[in-house]
């Protein structure tokens, strides 16, 4: 029951759309079947599946707004489902930014389905996990890990014309191998929608060979650094920053994209001119669904950021409608242009340096310059004279990703990275940055 | 591929909080119909009979109906009130030695059965990898019982009308306090979870908890800055009575710089104090780095004793289990057999347990149906115990488990989670004022802020809500862009006074993330105002473009 196809979930929008006596409807049908296996200590230690689907109903009465959703697909349970959004609507209080759902919007389809991905099985799971355990085993290393595989699907459809049917498939691994004694941790991440993307054995060796290099770590003082980050190093800076490109908290005031006066900083140069972002659903690397969830306003490629300058802002429906501009769809991917250079390359050409091959529990200390405190994890060495000299302790940062792209030498080849605590799929290249600001040690391998 | 769904709630104080919204969303009026006792035992027993017969050696069924409801405010508007309602089963075997887990929201005899067999299929297949089989605590069933969060006021049948109108008087008195912008939201939580498993125990439980957060932000449009003051409430194992604002629970911070809560909060006045401390944050001064004794309120010491000793003594960790994303922890278990690793100095008693009443941790049984209960974690400030499940009970030599095990729904597999980990009021009478007079350079922190940790817990950086200098054993000016670092086992080792039991209150989490995939647990942690000396404070302040 889990995965439904688009005949049968256009038919299903109907009936509930037939059903409305409201001022209008949206529908959405949603299923998926996530699978997973986890394992540590060179052992599998949980394995799962899991499904589930569902119709959801809104419905307005002029500004009022009622929403239910219900699992089962009868034309009585649907009937049933819409009569509970219109009741709840009723009681429900006027919500002066109400915006009236959309008209007919133009999903162009994106590639976010693999037929191998979604064939994957408990086996498949395992053997995943094997290699990496096996490889581990052999090298007196321990393997910790995580593989998950989802397929899913999303309608979408209102009273006004739009419909819209998509199937998705996902994989994402990350295996963290350590010392037996606990002097060396080396780390590995991998995202696709093709499973043919994917190999297992290469993942593996990624995380061995890093946790083996980074054994013996020597501490150096904090302070600036010129610093290579690789891209599992930023995601999640890039993603903190690029959640915020929002007008309505920046005409507020409240954005680090405001300035003094009450004007934004869109156009002006905040970063430096080597910098492109950009989100696009169609993407080959990191494809997501051409509409957004909750407005239903099809995605369209956006440039964030333009040779440096703050090139767009998102605009919600009611904010749009406000300044007198088109809405934008949430993005749901991060592309950043990069160079066919590898990280070696960013590596040879730096007299002395720091690699960051991660960084992780980033937080928010100030939104009014973007700073963020984390941690460098699982792998970070001395680079002398072009080449890798030794693994260093790891550093507490606190760093505005505003600074960081300002302060760009030279960027890499892009990988594709999904996001861990920011909702986006990304591809993003290694960095070559200076005057990185570490602020104190950690003992933490 | 956009693998989780998030309510994006921005504009609190630590600047936007993504908040996992599982389930789906239904009307009001169905959140109080509970499926029958009967019904859920039947299924049950179609779980475990399906998964014996396809060859599990143990089985457990968790039946789970998830309901919440969130109602967000943000400024004089209601932007959102959602019901969401999450039903299914989840069934854990072991077979051949190893685990297996599926679940389902097909609640038909059918759909229960083939998980069962699913999740023994899984097992199976997961076997061939397994090094050492799971060696599960004794544990003897408990037959058919029941537990339920004592609740006064039911938090489903108070009218949304109610509840909005009150987040909007918060609201609006946060702006007529000086805020340009409130937001303020309550998140809502029914857990009914029915437990069953082959070593006999049926436990029907009742759960209920309540959070209200509110930010107030104040912007200077002419310099271009900005500052917010979150609110200074607690997630609790309570019904709505804790919005019920009684004088009795109100008491005064040290040097009266904030009005601090207890059993009930006055979500209405803590907002026009949030919008005032939010306008006077503007102009406050910017710290001077440097090492200061630090006063800590409950308000603010809660998240440090969750992200240096709870999460750290959760044996999971340890062991090892949580390497390949929350990380491990420094205190190993050779520090642990020592019976002499200094975790704090003699001060410090941390104790773990699940049975404070108005805790989000209290429940009578955890999720593997074992009877929840207290016991020493740190004691005298040296490392006594974990935190341990039942697979785990037997590496720190307990015969029981110590009823640590969690799942945040049914569709996920339960595992180890914090229970309530507090810090112990001191012996000796002190108020917060008294402990403020024999400080010479130091700052006093009211509420949580940033929070960063590495991933074996050694090094860490908080932030706070306010700020206030102390100098000479006075509290002076309101000081802005403070954090402090520190290493735990440093920072416990420099706890030099406590506050008494008068003064202990808690905090906690509502949205607790570990695991993969990652699963949201609730946690409270109480303490006393508590004195660390000679800690290291950064300015946080920094200029962009």
């Amino acid at each position: 029951m889990s995965i439904l196809n688009q005949e049968q979930t256009k038919r299903i929008c109907d009936r509930v759309l037939s059903y409305s006596k409201a001022d209008e409807c949206v529908v959405t049908v949603n299923g998926s079947r996530n699978g997973n296996i986890r394992f540590a200590r060179n052992a599998v230690s949980t394995a799962g599946l899991a499904e589930d689907t569902a119709v959801s109903v809104q419905v307005a009465f002029g500004k009022r707004q009622g929403t239910a959703s219900i699992n089962e697909f009868d034309d009585k349970s649907l009937e049933r489902v819409v009569r509970r959004a219109e009741d709840l609507a009723r009681l429900a209080p006027e919500n002066p930014e109400f915006m009236p759902t959309v008209g007919k919007q133009d999903y162009k389809r994106s590639a976010t389905f693999d037929a191998r991905t979604a064939a994957i099985d408990p086996e498949y799971r395992a053997q995943a996990a094997a290699y990496a355990i096996e490889a581990c085993r052999k090298n007196k290393l321990v393997a910790a890990g995580f593989f998950a595989d989802g397929t899913s699907f999303s309608s979408v459809a209102n009273s006004k014309g739009v419909f819209g049917h998509q199937d998705q498939t996902m994989l994402d691994f990350t295996c963290t191998v350590r010392t037996e004694d606990g002097r060396g941790s080396g780390w590995v991440k991998r995202s696709a929608t093709e499973a043919a993307r994917f190999d297992p054995r290469e993942a593996a060796d990624v995380a061995i060979e890093k946790a083996l290099r980074s054994v013996d770590a020597k501490a150096l003082e904090p302070g600036r650094y010129t610093v290579i980050l690789e891209p599992a190093a930023t995601s999640e800076l890039l993603g903190a920053m690029l959640s915020g490109f929002d007008a309505r908290r920046t005409d507020e005031g409240r954005s680090f994209l405001s300035k003094k006066g009450g004007a934004s900083r869109l156009g002006d140069k905040l970063f430096d001119e080597k910098v492109n972002i950009w989100a696009d659903p169609w993407n080959q690397d990191v494809p997501v669904l051409p509409w957004d969830d909750n407005s239903l306003v099809a995605r369209q490629r956006m440039e964030l950021i333009k040779d440096g300058k703050v090139n767009a802002l998102q605009y919600s429906r009611y904010w749009a409608q406000k300044k007198g501009v088109q809405p934008t769809a949430t993005p749901g991917n991060i592309v950043m242009a990069g160079t066919d250079k590898s990280t070696l390359e960013l590596i040879a050409s730096t007299k002395k340096g720091i690699l960051v091959t991660r960084t992780w529990y980033i937080r928010m200390v100030d939104p009014q310059s973007v700073l963020l405190t984390g941690l460098t994890r699982d792998g970070t060495f001395y680079i002398e004279n072009g080449k890798i000299k030794y693994p260093i302790k790891n550093f507490r940062f606190n760093e505005s990703p505003v600074t960081m792209l300002n302060n760009i030498e030279e960027i890499g080849k892009p990988v594709i990275i999904g996001g861990d605590e920011v909702p986006f799929q990304m591809s993003i290249p290694a960095m070559k940055v200076r005057d990185f600001n570490f602020t104190s040690l950690s003992d933490a391998v | 591929m956009e693998r989780r769904h998030f309510l994006n709630i921005s504009g609190l104080a630590v600047g936007s909080m993504l908040v996992p919204v599982f389930g789906r969303a239904i009307a009001a009026e169905e959140l109080l119909k509970p499926m029958a006792v009967g019904a859920k035992k039947a299924l049950a027993d179609t779980a475990l009979d399906a998964a014996t017969k396809a060859g599990a050696s143990y089985c457990d069924v968790r039946i789970g109906r998830y309901l919440t409801q969130y109602v967000v405010t943000r400024d004089l508007n209601v932007e959102d009130v959602t019901n969401t309602e999450s039903a299914g089963i989840g069934v854990r075997v072991l077979c051949n030695g190893a685990y297996g887990f599926a679940a389902t929201s097909d609640m038909t005899p059918d759909g229960v059965a083939g998980a069962a067999r699913q999740a023994v299929a899984i097992a199976k297949a997961n076997a061939r990898l397994q090094s050492e089989p799971v060696q599960l605590a004794p544990l003897k069933g408990v037959g058919e019982v029941s537990w339920a969060t004592p609740v006064q006021k039911d938090w489903r049948t108070v009218p949304i009308k109610d509840k909005a109108e009150l987040l909007i008087a918060a609201n609006k008195a946060g702006m007529d306090g000086g805020a340009s912008f409130m937001q303020s939201m309550l998140f809502q939580v029914n857990q009914q979870k029915y437990f069953a498993s082959t070593d006999g125990s049926y436990i029907d439980q009742d759960i209920q908890r309540l959070w209200a957060p509110l930010s107030a932000t104040a912007v200077d449009k002419a310099s271009g800055k900005f500052r917010s003051r979150g609110g200074l409430s607690t997630p609790v194992g309570m019904g709505y009575e804790y919005l019920d604002a009684r004088a009795a629970d109100k008491i005064r911070a040290a040097g009266g710089v904030a009005t601090l809560y207890t059993r009930s909060y006055d979500i209405v006045e803590d907002a026009r104090a949030a919008g005032r401390d939010a306008k006077r944050k503007l102009t406050a001064k910017s710290v001077t780095p440097g090492k200061y004794d630090l006063v800590l309120s409950p308000e603010h010491l809660w998240l440090t004793i969750h992200e240096s000793v709870g999460h750290p003594t959760e044996l999971d960790r340890v062991l090892g289990y949580e390497a390949n994303y929350a990380g491990t922890s420094f205190a190993t278990l050779d520090k642990w057999e020592s019976k002499n690793f200094k975790y704090g100095s003699a001060l410090v008693n941390i104790v773990a347990d699940k049975t404070t009443p108005g805790s989000l941790g209290a429940v009578g049984y955890d999720d593997e149906g074992v009877k929840c209960k207290r016991w020493d974690i740190i004691k005298d400030g040296v490392l006594v115990s974990y935190q341990a499940t039942r697979d785990q009970a037997h590496i720190i030599g307990e015969k029981e488990s110590q009823g640590c095990s969690y799942a945040d729904s049914w569709s996920n597999v339960q595992f180890q989670r914090m229970p309530n980990v507090s810090l112990q009021a001191g012996a000796r009478k002190l108020t917060p004022d008294e402990m403020v007079k024999d400080v010479k350079k130091g700052i006093y922190i009211v509420g949580d802020g940033s929070f960063s940790i590495d991933q074996q817990r050694y090094n860490f950086q908080f932030g706070g809500q306010l700020f206030y200098e102390i100098k000479d054993g006075k509290i002076g000016q309101m000081l802005e862009d403070v954090a402090y670092q520190s290493n735990t086992q440093d920072f416990w080792n420099a706890c030099t006074a406590l506050c008494d039991e008068r003064d202990w209150r808690m905090g906690g989490s509502f949205f607790d993330g570990k695991g993969q995939p990652p699963q949201i647990s609730i946690v409270s942690h109480g303490s006393p105002t508590a004195r660390f000396n000679g800690i290291n404070v950064i300015n946080t302040a920094r200029k962009i473009g």
